[in-house]
Order: C-alpha cells, then structure tokens, then sequence
C-alpha cells in the first residue's frame, strides 16, 4: 500500500510534468470550454427560457464545469492508450513498483489539471455574469462534489485507454459517447423541454445530478423537473454514481492493467 | 549457473479467424554471466519470448525462471533484478532525460539521491551528459534507444534483455551500441538479446539459439553453426560459358568436395580446405587451362548460409504469419 502511494506520486508528477510542456493541451482544454460559455451565453442563451425566470448564464455556468469534468475523461484515455502505444507502460510494467500506482499517478494527475481548468473557467464564468449566491463552504463543497466526479470520471478514462487498440479510437469512443451524456441532461436546457420518455434518463443522468448539485449549492437557477430522488438529494445521487462508477471501473481498469497484451 | 531457465514455453494469439503459436514450445537455459542471442526473423516469436521472461505476458504452457524465480509466480522478484530495453524507445518524450532516468530509478526502488547519483553515471556513460536537461522529444533516435537502454540499466540489474537493441538504427550509431553491450557483458551481466541481424548475433552473442515459427531450430555457438553448412568453399565465376566444363574438372580435382553450379551466373562452388594456399592454387591451375575467370573468391559460410540452411528462406523473408 505504501508503495502503490510513493509510486503513485513518482507518476503523478510524471503526468503533471507534461501540463507547462505541452501548454497546448491546457489552452485548447480551456478554450473548447469557454467556447462553449459564450456560445450559449450568446448565441442560444436567448432562446433559452428557464420555467422559473432567472439569468440562464448563472444557470449555464454550472453546466459548463460538470461537462468539463465529464469531458476530461477523454484526456484520460488518450493520455493513457498513448503511454502504452509509446512502449511506456511495459516499461513500468516491467518495474518492480505497484500494480496500480500507473492508475493511482494518472488519476491524481488529471484530477488535479481538472482543478486547475476548474480555476480558469470560473474566473470567465464571472467575467459573463455568474454569481455564488451562497458562501465559501458552499463555494467549497460545489467544487469538492466536480472533484470527486472528476476522479470517477477518470477512473472510466484510465478503463477505457487500456481496453481501446488506438488513440483514434479512444478519442472517437469518448466523443460519441460523452457528446450524448452531457447533452441528455440538464447542463444545456432545463429537462422540461425534453420529450416526456426521456426526462427520467436526464433525471438520473448523473451530469444532471452534479449539476443541480451545484446550481443548488451556489444559489444558481436550478428548475428541476419531478419530484423524484435525484430532483430531491442531488448531491446524494451524485455521490453514489460516484461510488457505483468507482465500484465497477477501479478494478476493471486493475485487471486490464494486469493483462494488458496477454 | 543458469541464469534463464525455460521449458516448454508456448503462446498462442488468437483472433476471431485465425490462431497462431507465436511460441511452440520453446526451452532455453542462459548462464550467469553468458550472452545468448536469439536470432529469428521478423514474426518467429523472439519478442514474446522476452516478453514472457520479463513478465509482461504470462506464458500458455511451460514454465520459466529468471535469477531462480517463477517468472508467473514470483514476477515482483523478477522484476527487482531485471532491466528490459525493447525494439521502441519506451522513455518519457516530454521529461528530459535526467527526470527520465531519476523517475525509472524511483519506480525500481532506488532512494530519491541514489537515483539522481545513478542517473548523473549513466549519461555520462551514455554520451548524453549535454543533452541530458532537454527534453527527449529533440532527441535523435541513437539518443533515444541510448537512454532506453540507460533507463534499463539505472537499477543495476545483474540480468539484461535487449529486444532487438539496433533495429532502425544508422551503421555508426550500431556500431557505437555494440560497443556499449560489449562493457556491460564485461562488468558480469546475463544478457538475452534478440535480433534479426545475424552478423549482431556472430558479434555479440556467446550462444546463439536460431527461432523460427515459435520454434528453437538450431542453438550452438556461431562456430559450431556455421560448421553445420559446412567449412570454406572457392567461388568461381567463368567468363565463357563453354569453357564451364573445364574449370569443373579443375575444381573437382582442387576441391574437397562436390562441385556446384549456378549456370545464370556462370558460378562454380566448391568446398576447400586449405584456405589463401588453395585458392591460389585453384587460380593457378585456372590460368594454366586457359580458363579465363571474372571472379574468384574464398567465401567462409555466414550466419546467412545457416540460416538458409536450417530453414529454407533467408533471415529477410518474413513468416507468413509475422503477428508477434
């Protein structure tokens, strides 16, 4: 256990290294993302109505930092079927270190650039209008629940760059799925303008429940549709998706780090 | 002591059509302090084989042990004594070479200072001392596959395999690796290399084991494979087709064996014994027929003719099923 933490670390920095040597990475990270900011805040903004009034930009705002985090996962899988297409992970395979310190280094690493982007994307949130309507502690548990969302999130990265052949691969993959799960939620328009099958799956959808989560802690606009479990204790919801995605994409991500090419 | 035990070692590859035995059954034993080459075409299962000693696939069948640990078993105690540099340069392009090393020392377990210490050796005595704080993404690739190699080094392993060291890489920058696998053999290290280059295997290797189609073919030292195709053979190459016959004649008498013919090239082979004396010999009783000749040689069998001759296609020719 010892090792797999101190061996964890050795990789993590491996991985942070690379942040202010590839700058590109970061920038374009940021920019897809404030992109997004001012083409909804402008452009489909205003055709945008929330049920309940309020300024769509304060409801955007959360949105935009859960897609972030759920966007992230692609870095994830890039960055990892790149490391085995690069020779490196036989090398650290071939290492007397822990089994699970190449996941551990990965998973902070990225978790930790996630925080950092989460940083610049609410600095250009206030820029276009949006507020924390609460306190500190809310401000703080918000971006604690991104964080933990976050580690989920690369957990299924990590998982999915060690079972696609290829980088091509492994960035089609995320965009065809993630592109789906960000955009069946509440990120974008609130879920009462979805046709009535498919509200349950936004309800549950765990980027609705980060969201609402965060909307609610922040005091941000928050029209939820039902009454159900997750309209009710997003966080809550939020926190076992969490633990559910852990639960099934930990070990599985172990098991083909393990067998990787057998 | 044997170093490298393995015994009966197979892998299969399966896809959805087909199945091939990348290893069928291959036993082999290095000892302490000895260097075996592994000498096989593109696909003849060379690469899985070291990949199986060194723990990153686990074998179908057979077993095998590295420094007397169960390469399936007791892989953790393997890796504590192994280092692997393998045909891609598997280094960090976006650390300098310095964070490299240091990183690889960490990950072997290797203290925080003892692994800076280690790495400052090793690019000193990699060439690398200038380069050493840029990243790799600016290195050539004789840079690369040098610190590969150091990274593989940077815990002292007493036991070292090199997939295909020189593969890709130009003349002078082999001939500079060479030398650098000649020091390593001389400061006490087991080494296993592989390689499609049989001029490397003659160079380097003390016992060379020739792999083909997943199999172990022929294994001995470069001598005693080279004996197998038989000793030295005059060449000659006659001007005029119709005097082939009388330089035949000549040959048979000179030779110590069965004259051959290449009737395209006009090319006579025969065995000798005897060496320069018989070859000059052969020209003299050549010139007094009046045969004339355009060429004459005394052409001692290389690795090539070995393995043209254990296997029926030379060392370029790929296996059809070239997977692995």
């Amino acid at each position: 256990m010892n090792g797999a933490i101190s061996d964890g670390l050795i990789v993590t920095w491996r991985n942070l290294k690379r942040i202010p040597r590839i700058p590109e990475l970061a920038i374009f990270a940021i920019l897809q993302s404030v992109m997004f900011v001012l083409l909804f805040a402008f452009v489909f903004g205003g055709a945008i109505p929330l049920p309940d009034g309020g300024s769509y930009r304060e409801y955007l705002m959360p949105g935009i930092f859960a897609q972030t985090i759920v966007f992230a996962a692609a870095t994830t899988a890039i960055g990892m079927c790149d490391d085995i297409h690069k020779g490196l992970l036989d090398r650290f395979r071939s290492l007397p270190m822990s089994r699970s310190a190449v996941l551990i280094g990965r998973t902070v690493a990225d978790v930790v650039y996630n925080a950092g982007i989460l940083v610049v994307l609410m600095i250009s949130g206030y820029v276009v209008g949006w507020r924390i309507n609460t306190g500190l502690p809310e401000l703080l548990a918000g971006v604690g629940l991104l964080l933990l969302f976050a580690v989920a999130m690369a957990a299924i990265g990590v998982w999915l760059g060690l079972a696609v052949p290829s980088v091509e691969v492994a960035q089609q993959v995320s965009f065809t799925v993630l592109f789906p799960i960000t955009f069946l939620s509440n990120v974008f328009v609130p879920p009462q303008s979805l046709p009535e099958w498919l509200q349950p799956v936004a309800e549950w959808n765990p980027v609705s429940t980060l969201t609402a989560a965060t909307r609610e802690l922040w005091g941000n606009p928050n029209p939820y549709v039902g009454t159900g479990l997750p309209a009710e204790q997003p966080a809550l919801v939020t926190v076992i998706w969490v633990i559910v995605i852990l639960a099934i994409f930990l070990p599985a991500g172990v098991r083909r780090y393990r067998n990787l090419s057998r | 002591m044997a170093a490298i035990t393995a015994e009966g070692l197979v892998k299969i590859y399966r896809t959805r059509k087909t199945e091939v035995r990348a290893l069928d059954g291959v036993d082999l034993q290095v000892d302490e302090g000895t260097v075996m080459g592994l000498l096989g075409p593109n696909g003849a299962g060379k690469t899985t084989a070291v990949r199986i000693l060194a723990t990153l696939l686990r074998p179908d069948a057979g077993h095998a042990t590295v420094g007397g640990f169960d390469v399936v078993r007791e892989a953790h105690q393997v890796r504590s004594m192994i280092g692997l540099s393998g045909q891609y340069a598997a280094v960090d392009e976006n650390l300098t070479a310095r964070e490299n090393l240091w990183m690889f020392g960490r990950l072997y377990q290797l203290p925080s200072a003892e692994s800076s210490r280690r790495a400052a050796e090793l690019l000193v005595q990699f060439d690398l001392v200038e380069a050493a704080d840029r990243t790799v993404k600016t290195y050539s690739g004789g840079m690369r596959r040098r610190l590969d190699l150091a990274s593989a080094l940077i815990g002292r392993p007493r036991l070292l395999f090199l997939d295909e060291p020189t593969t890709g890489l130009d003349p002078r920058s082999r001939l500079g690796m060479w030398d650098v696998i000649r020091r390593l053999v001389r400061d006490g290290v087991t080494l296993l290399l592989t390689t499609q280059y049989l001029e490397e295997a003659d160079e380097l290797a003390d016992i060379i084991a020739v792999v083909d189609h997943g199999r172990i073919i022929a294994r001995g030292t470069a001598d005693q494979l080279k004996s197998q195709v038989g000793g030295e053979r005059i060449e000659v190459v006659v001007h005029d087709p119709s005097e082939i016959q009388r330089a035949a004649e000549i040959l048979a008498r000179d030779g110590s064996g069965q004259w051959t013919l290449d009737e395209h090239t006009r090319k006579l082979t025969v065995p000798a014994t005897g060496g320069a004396a018989k070859l000059i010999e052969v020209v003299r009783d050549l010139g007094e027929a009046g045969v004339e000749i355009d060429d004459i040689a005394l052409r001692r069998p290389t690795l090539d003719d070995v393995f043209l001759s254990l296997t029926g296609h030379t060392s370029e020719t790929e296996t059809p099923e070239a997977a692995a």
